[in-house]
């Protein structure tokens, strides 16, 4: 939504400036190894480029298209029937918010969204939206400059491609390989752009890379790339989506995101995803299919994630740490929240190799509606990953009685001074606890918003504390209607 | 304050309220006693608004309006409070902001303001002195690991804040210990006032020593069999549930 508006606004931009014909650009459907050079040479890259993305996609030829092996049921993918590079799709213009789908304000409202904003993510055309997108990039312009004086590089991926080439050419593909999966495949081959982040020995990042972020990622399309490389003893929190219903014609969403911690160094990465999850049906619903992963690369390394997950047809996602280094940490937590005909397979794997290293996997699934919540999940203590730690507690919430919830934990030992523990829980929204917040005068809606809240509460308190409280506003709202 | 007439309540098509008749005023507290299964809790859960008992037959006026006809949340905003007897656990959820939640809630349906941090703050301390609840556990998580005392005391903590109109207190005496048991009584003697009244459920005669009833009734069976003043507490502990058994039992 607000995607289309800038993303229009800075195509405008680009018809007078140095690249020419983008707005007819959108490629036929299809994928070959003519499409592969005609995007890379789009984007005017080099040549090693170019290699990286073939070598991909002939890998990908090679590989079978996952079978269900996750508990997700969905209909094959024709990836003949997608186009791989278009320009940023133009909306129907709007005039004013009255023309807008009132449920969609409704949500808007409720999550708290200004009403400038609520104009911009609806597509609203107004002199006042436009000023806001030009105020965001000059916003962009100024945190730049912040952080160009702390030497820390933050960019498209497109950018960094040409001007940081060293970095890209070292780090890219060094936690997901371009044969890592299929997905991982193909988003190598075709990856249309994302951000780079890179923050220099013993810097502290000053900001939450955040609105930034937000601006950053806009029309970035459906491959996104990601690569996060903090430095020996430096420190990122990187925060990535957005809590406003995010529509998009692109129905599959293949994005990777690596992150490199070298020795001291550690990174926060937070997700908040609420991508169109499709109608009362499952219909129209986003597949987000993404490969996220972490290395600890080198000594007391550490890596966090943290996602908030309410959006989406299907989600299929594991955010991983590799804990290379001695005394390295990966820490995993995860709030899932599935309604109507939603469907998430999500959870991490944790593999440790050095010594003395500590994961920590707190996973939070809520489902309601004729949804599905899976937990699938990994720990592996490789040989020689002495008095390594684990622990890991996965709850389960059903409200009503037409969802479910399933744990899949995988647990492979190979070193016997490791402590592996595991706790599960399943747990229904209980009728005594709606009443008793009844009896206070609490109604149906905010109860289970208070209860809900209450059960997500230690993941939701590792979050940003504004992004927490939009997250809470969020959870609240996707639960709506699930219950009586 | 509330009125009941002939009411017939039950759950999965058993009948446990056979035509319960009483009147409350302003200013009065009656109990109610009775054997294990005469309706004690029943009454209570069908005044409050649980969903899972069905009323079959009668009606209950509270302050003028229908109280049947009123969703659960909006009984509690027009003054009934139900002191639960097994009150629940609400993980992550802190009794404080369970109690702000609560109270703005009733206060928006009267068309008020949500209350001031500061105001919502001195009236916490002051209340939780009342019932002399540890101000640790009003940060806790509701109800979360608190002993069965801790709940119970934190149930009337939660009724000072409120300030109803009419307070059910459903057994609020099992399981505590004569200390708490004092602290309860207490509490509800100093909130006690011309403007409300109380109901206290009871199976002994013990609590009614410490919260003096204007009233006493025996519940067997699904009805009031018996009404008197606090004599007939004290007759009931003499003589114990048997009696009233006996003589009653025929007329159901």
């Amino acid at each position: 939504m607000g995607n289309e508006v800038l993303a229009e606004h800075i195509n405008k931009d680009y018809e007078w400036g140095f690249i020419t014909d983008i707005d007819s650009d959108t490629f036929a459907k299809g994928l070959n190894e003519e499409v592969v050079r005609a995007l890379s040479k789009k984007k005017n890259e080099p040549e090693w480029m170019l290699e990286f993305r073939l070598k991909a996609y002939r890998h990908w030829l090679t590989m079978k298209e996952p079978d269900n092996w996750a508990h997700l049921p969905y209909p094959k993918i024709d990836f003949q029937n997608i186009s791989y590079y278009s320009a940023p799709k133009k909306k129907a213009e709007l005039k004013s918010l009255d023309e807008v789908d009132p449920e969609l304000l409704k949500t808007f409202e409720k999550l708290g969204i200004s009403l400038e904003e609520q104009k911009r993510l609806s597509g609203v055309q107004s002199n006042i939206a436009v000023d806001a997108v030009f105020d965001s990039v000059s916003v962009k312009t100024t945190f730049r400059e912040t952080l160009a004086e702390k030497g820390i590089i933050f960019c498209s991926f497109s950018e960094a491609v040409l001007e940081f080439p060293e970095l890209i050419k070292k780090y890219m593909g060094m936690v997901v390989p371009p044969t890592d999966n299929y997905y991982a495949a193909l988003n190598s081959a075709v990856f249309s752009d994302g951000s780079f982040c890179y923050i220099p020995k013993g810097v502290r990042c000053p900001m939450e890379l955040s609105t930034y972020f937000r601006i950053n990622a806009i029309g970035t399309g459906q491959f996104e790339r990601t690569l996060i490389v903090a430095e020996e003893g430096s420190y990122v929190s990187y925060l990535e989506g957005c809590t406003a219903p995010q529509r998009d014609e692109n129905q599959l969403h293949a994005a990777i995101v690596e992150i490199i911690a070298h020795k001291d160094a550690e990174v926060k990465y937070s997700t908040v995803q609420n991508w169109y999850p499709g109608d009362k049906e499952g219909k129209g619903g986003i597949y987000n299919f993404v490969t996220k992963r972490g290395i600890c690369l080198e000594d007391n390394a550490k890596i966090s994630w943290t996602q908030v997950e309410t959006g989406s047809a299907i989600t299929w996602k594991y955010p991983s740490v590799i804990l290379k280094g001695n005394n390295s940490v990966g820490e995993f937590y995860s709030v899932a929240l599935t309604n109507n005909k939603q469907e998430a397979d999500t959870g991490t794997k944790m593999i440790h190799i050095g010594k003395n290293t500590r994961s920590t996997i707190i996973s939070k699934g809520i489902s309601a509606g004729f949804s599905n919540n899976s937990y699938r999940g990994l720990v592996q203590i490789r040989k020689g990953a002495t008095n390594s730690r684990n622990f890991s507690q996965c709850d389960s919430l059903l409200m009503g009685d037409k969802c479910g919830a399933h744990t899949f934990p995988y647990i492979e030992i190979k070193d016997k001074s490791a402590i592996v523990e595991h706790e599960a829980t399943t747990s229904k929204i209980g009728e005594d606890q709606l009443f008793y917040c009844k009896q206070r005068g609490i109604d149906m809606e905010k109860a289970i918003a208070l209860i809900v809240n209450g059960y997500c509460k230690e993941v939701l308190n590792k979050l940003p504390m504004e992004f927490a409280v939009e997250a809470q506003k969020l959870l609240a709202v996707s639960l709506e209607g699930s219950v009586g | 304050m509330i009125t009941i007439k002939n009411l017939h309540a039950s759950v999965e098509g058993k009948e446990i309220l056979r035509g319960i008749n009483l009147e409350i005023k302003a200013g009065e507290v009656h109990a109610i006693m009775g054997p294990n299964g005469s309706g004690k809790s029943t009454l209570s859960s069908v005044l409050a608004g649980r969903e899972d008992y069905e009323v079959t037959e009668g009606e209950v006026t509270f302050n003028g309006k229908d109280l049947l006809e009123m969703a659960a949340e909006d009984r509690a905003r027009e003054g009934l409070f139900l002191a639960f007897q097994y009150p629940v656990e609400i993980p992550g959820v802190s009794n404080i902001n369970f109690l702000k939640t609560a109270i703005n809630e009733i206060r928006h349906y009267k068309g008020q303001e949500a209350i001031p941090a500061k105001d919502f703050l001195s009236l916490v301390k002051e209340k939780q002195k009342l019932v002399e609840l540890d101000g640790k556990l009003t940060n806790r998580s509701v109800n979360e690991g608190f002993s069965g005392g801790e709940k119970k005391r934190n149930e009337i903590f939660q009724m000072a804040v409120l300030e109803p109109k009419l307070a059910i207190l459903d057994e609020t005496d099992s399981g505590l210990d004569i200390d708490a048991l004092k602290i309860v009584a207490n509490g509800v003697n100093a909130l006690k006032n011309e403007h409300n009244a109380f109901v206290v459920i009871t199976h002994y005669q013990r609590l009614l020593d410490y919260i003096v009833p204007d009233f006493v009734h025996i519940l067997y069976n699904g009805k009031i069999v018996k009404s008197g003043t606090k004599e007939l507490a004290m007759e009931l502990e003499a003589k114990g549930y048997d009696e009233i058994k006996k003589q009653f039992e025929t007329v159901t």
